[in-house]
């Protein structure tokens, strides 16, 4: 039934009763309507959510709750700043939460259409001066408020001084591994953190110095901080401070290209003691062990040094991570399989099966070769 | 009649609908589409246009949730699994976001306010044509992205191609230049069209319409393309100066060569972050007009709307950086930015009050039309309050770039604007076609995905406080987010139903439906007046109003609405 062009609407005005009768009976079935899908379809909503609920009791038992990098879990001091204004405002957002969305299921519910209705158009309410301003002046006095928390809790973070004991640590980012320098104690490693913890009357948080060596990343440990940004040809800074010794978990988040996902980051706080021995150990020349001395050749004449450095050899190259002390680590391909000799053998034969996309090519060596590389790299304790 | 509408036949009425009735093959009518100018006819194509391009983002969707419904899961590869996110929400933002919200201003602002056609109707067919040449080159990138460098196809560098990940020297092939120039060409579609839109209801309004006496829908579309002009510029700028660094070697972003990367990202988030408002706007203008009619009421503090809507346009200016936070500004940058941000809540808020104001004391009718409005109205309330939570610069500093981020947006552009569209499509289908959408099927479709949005989208926002970031191809096993996962993949698949209900209910109701008549929904504004589907000059005569509400001075002699205006 098209109608035909250009037939104007007087008639379905004039008799505007007749269509709103018709508006309503068809609004009626709509309401009929509404109940039983809407039953039918919480139905089905309930039973997938009780299947949920029970695998997520499954998945809850393999999970390690201490790696879980939970925001509100913190362990160091700018992580639990945040998170006491995260329960601030989020304390804030519930109550309007409560408050709104009780006014509207309350006039969903109070003002729906019932069936025994009249036809009557309620009363027409076109504003009202008092009401505006009301609901003006209430969510401008809750955003002083919350603009005089945040900005409080911008400065106590952002602007915190440095103490005089607090450890430097340079954090370089490269698509897609973490390089690590501690330029006072002439440290050069990959991926795992490693920071004393601060403990006692002494503060010993650790100063960072993000730059990166290509595209923007971005360092997150959500349980020791919030993430600051590793931009080329800008150097920023952020800080930690641990309070309990441990393995935190944490990745790049910002996309840096292909393998962004696989450039995975490792924060320990060790006790102090612990630390300094970690720090003795990595100032050493890399162990020299006459058994490797054959992979250790294999090492020093391929193509392993142009991007691979091992302190106390020829090799120096800077675009790989540093493997002077290559088995304290205990991860490879910034988290892509765990560390060990067989992992060793297994990445050198083809990065590309463990990282698609990585960097790094497949070295092509034969067996013989493979294996005495691999032992030698595995004496790099 | 009051004298409020006046209307009257005029002679060629009959002629013209026999003209209309020779014979005339398929080819004709392609043609016909093709070189239309007709404002009515453009803003359908956008409309489908757009609703093409949602359909393969969501199966762009859907492969990503594929992929990350389990932990180490090997469904894609990386390099697929980036790219799919980077078409995912370039095409959302460019190819269904920005058509959609042209298609219905195309089609309802002549209408509304009385008017024949938009101002420069040519103009009008180039803006449209060029966004299909746009998407169309953006999509040939799958095929033509390889280049003579033989690397990549479609981009895979993010929605926002943050440099120098765009550079040459980590963006080979073609592919980033595909980005750029579709998007770019877009945008200057964009522009001749937000210009086209802003002439036509400064000057071409019918006799009696005052700013004033606007519909709501009219007065936000107007502000939201006065934003389309001011923001899309930043974005086309950075864009010539990104394809001069890809191809006569100029360093405005090539950091190795000293140029900046911080600076891509200021003219794109000043370009970005109003995109956001200038989607939202006309959503908010779709509630404006679909809330009052099936609350029965007029709009609560009409003026208050218009003036908190201008603020939110003012504002949302200078809150850019607030996708910045993390990038290492200053403690009084992140400060101003947070405030800025959070300001933008009051009128936001304001908004949100007018239209509870509206329904409170009405008679509420839940056709699906209503359905959808109440949803997006209790979704934007989360949106809105989620955004207060990542405007406190602090917390952001945890949640950007992380899960959390995903889940807001997704309130605010699925939860508020996809919701808002499916309102509009099932109030305004009946106008277009002369026949009304399927109210049964439209009650399963919006079930079905009200609960899968709320599957998928509630359930993201835990990931993202369990530190998952955005963007990732993989996760390990062993941190808590696998099982978010798996529910927020779950949740795909009734959204993937509804949906599929929603084009079946269009295509279905083309053919079946019951005749709409004019006013199926006894609503007030002019293009009930008018026959459905209206003819092609939409009005015999053109109309006079006297108020906000012209076919309620009508329906109501006795009780006009200009009596109170």
């Amino acid at each position: 039934m098209k109608s035909v062009p250009g037939t104007l609407p007087k008639l379905d005005l004039i008799s505007c009763p007749k269509s709103r009768e018709a508006g309503t009976t068809y609004s009626r079935t709509g309401a009929r309507l509404t109940r039983s899908v809407g039953r039918a379809s919480l139905l089905i909503y309930w039973l997938v959510s009780l299947i949920l609920v029970q695998q997520g009791a499954f998945a809850a038992e393999k999970t390690d709750s201490a790696l879980v990098p939970s925001i509100f879990a913190p362990e160091s001091a700018p992580a639990h700043d945040i998170s006491h204004l995260a329960g601030f405002v989020l304390v804030i957002t519930a109550a309007i939460f409560i408050v709104v969305a009780g006014l509207l299921v309350y006039a969903v519910v109070r003002f729906r259409r019932r069936a025994n209705d009249d036809e009557i158009e309620p009363a027409q309410v076109y504003g009202s001066g008092p009401v505006e301003t009301a609901w003006t002046t209430v969510p401008f006095l809750i955003v002083v408020v919350l603009t005089l928390t945040t900005a409080r809790v911008i400065q106590q973070v952002q602007d915190a001084r440095k103490p005089a004991a607090a450890l430097d640590v340079q954090v370089i980012g490269h698509q897609w591994w973490w390089e690590i320098r501690y330029p006072k104690l002439g440290i050069v490693t990959a991926n795992e953190l490693h920071v004393p913890v601060s403990q006692g009357r002494e503060r010993l948080p650790t100063f960072l110095d993000l730059r990166s060596a290509d595209v923007v990343h971005s360092f997150w440990v959500p349980r020791l901080a919030g993430k600051t940004d590793l931009i080329p040809n800008k150097v920023n800074s952020m800080w930690i401070e641990p309070e309990r010794t441990g393995l935190f978990l944490g990745q790049c988040a910002k996309y840096c290209g292909t393998q962004h996902a696989k450039m995975l980051l490792r924060v320990y706080v060790d006790t102090p003691e612990d630390f300094d021995r970690w720090v003795k150990e990595q100032k050493q020349l890399a162990e020299n062990d006459p058994a490797a001395a054959a992979g250790r050749l294999v090492f020093e004449r391929t193509a392993c040094i142009n991007c691979h450095a091992v302190n106390g050899t020829v090799g120096n190259g800077r675009f790989g991570p540093d493997l002077t002390h290559l088995m304290s680590r205990a991860t490879l391909g910034s988290g892509a399989l765990t560390n060990s000799l067989e992992g060793l053998r297994a990445w050198i034969k083809s990065p590309e099966q463990f990282k698609p996309g990585v960097l790094m090519p497949a070295m092509n060596l034969n067996d013989a070769d493979l294996d005495k590389l691999a032992a030698y790299l595995a004496t790099l304790k | 009649m009051n004298g409020t509408l006046t209307t009257g036949d005029i002679g060629g009425a009959t002629a013209l609908g026999s003209i209309a009735a020779t014979e005339k093959t398929v080819f004709d009518h392609i043609h016909s589409w093709l070189v239309t100018v007709d404002h009515k006819r453009l803003g359908l194509m956008y409309i489908i246009y757009a609703l093409v391009f949602f359909v393969v983002a969501g199966l762009e969707a859907t492969l990503i949730r594929i992929q990350l419904a389990a932990p180490n899961n090997h469904f894609l590869s990386p390099q697929v699994f980036n790219q799919l996110f980077t078409m995912h929400g370039t095409t959302m933002v460019f190819l269904v976001g920005m058509p959609m919200i042209f298609g219905f201003a195309n089609y309802l602002v002549p209408l509304m306010i009385g008017a024949r056609d938009l101002a420069f109707p040519r103009l009008n067919a180039f803006g449209f044509w060029l966004s299909v040449f746009g998407g169309l080159l953006l999509y040939f990138s799958f095929i033509g992205g390889e280049g003579m460098a033989g690397a990549g196809s479609a981009p895979d560098v993010g929605w926002f191609a943050y440099a120098p990940l765009t550079g040459k020297a980590f963006s080979k092939g073609h592919s980033t230049d595909y980005w750029i120039l579709g998007i770019m060409i877009g945008g200057f579609g964009s522009i001749s069209t937000a210009a086209n839109i802003i002439t036509t209801i400064f000057c071409m309004r019918c006799r009696g319409m005052t700013l004033a006496k606007m519909p709501l829908l009219a007065w936000l579309n107007l502000i939201m393309c006065g934003m389309v002009l001011i923001v899309v510029s930043p974005l086309t700028a950075a864009q010539i100066m990104l394809l001069l660094d890809r191809f006569v070697g100029s360093h405005f972003f090539d950091t190795q060569a000293g140029g900046s990367a911080t600076l891509w990202m200021h003219f794109f988030w000043i370009f970005g972050h109003p995109e956001v408002y200038v989607l939202m706007i006309p959503a908010f203008a779709f509630a404006s007009e679909i809330i009052p009619v099936f609350s029965r009421k007029a709009i609560f503090g009409y003026p208050v709307m218009v003036g908190a809507t201008l603020a939110i346009g003012f504002v949302s200016l200078s809150v850019w950086a607030h996708h910045m936070f993390t990038i290492g500004m200053t403690s009084t940058g992140n400060t101003f930015f947070a405030i800025s941000t959070m300001m933008v809540g009051i009128p936001t808020g304001i908004k949100i009050f007018n239209w509870l104001g509206t329904m409170w004391g009405g008679k509420l009718r839940f056709d699906t039309p209503m359905l959808f409005s109440t949803a997006f109205l209790f979704q934007f309330l989360i949106a809105g309050l989620t955004g207060i939570m990542l405007a406190a610069a602090p917390f952001n500093w945890q949640l950007n770039d992380s899960y959390f981020v995903i889940a807001h947006f997704h309130f605010v552009l699925v939860g508020a604007l996809i919701f808002m569209i499916f309102a509009a499509v099932y109030y305004w289908f009946p106008k277009a076609t002369g026949r009304l959408l399927s109210e049964r099927l439209g009650k399963w479709h919006f079930w079905l995905f009200l609960i899968g949005f709320h599957m998928t989208f509630d359930t993201m926002h835990i990931p993202g406080i369990l530190g998952m970031p955005r963007r990732i191809y993989t996760y390990e096993a062993g941190r808590g987010w696998g099982i978010w996962n798996l529910v927020c993949t779950i949740g795909v698949a009734f959204q993937i139903i509804g949906t599929l209900i929603f084009v079946i209910n269009i295509l279905l109701s083309l053919r079946k439906g019951r005749p709409a008549g004019n006013d199926p929904w006894d609503a007030w504004t002019l293009e009930w007046s008018t026959s459905s589907p209206p003819p092609e000059y939409n009005f015999a005569e053109v109309p006079t109003v006297k108020s906000r509400r012209p076919l309620w001075d009508i329906k109501h002699p006795s009780d006009p609405d200009w009596k109170y205006e």
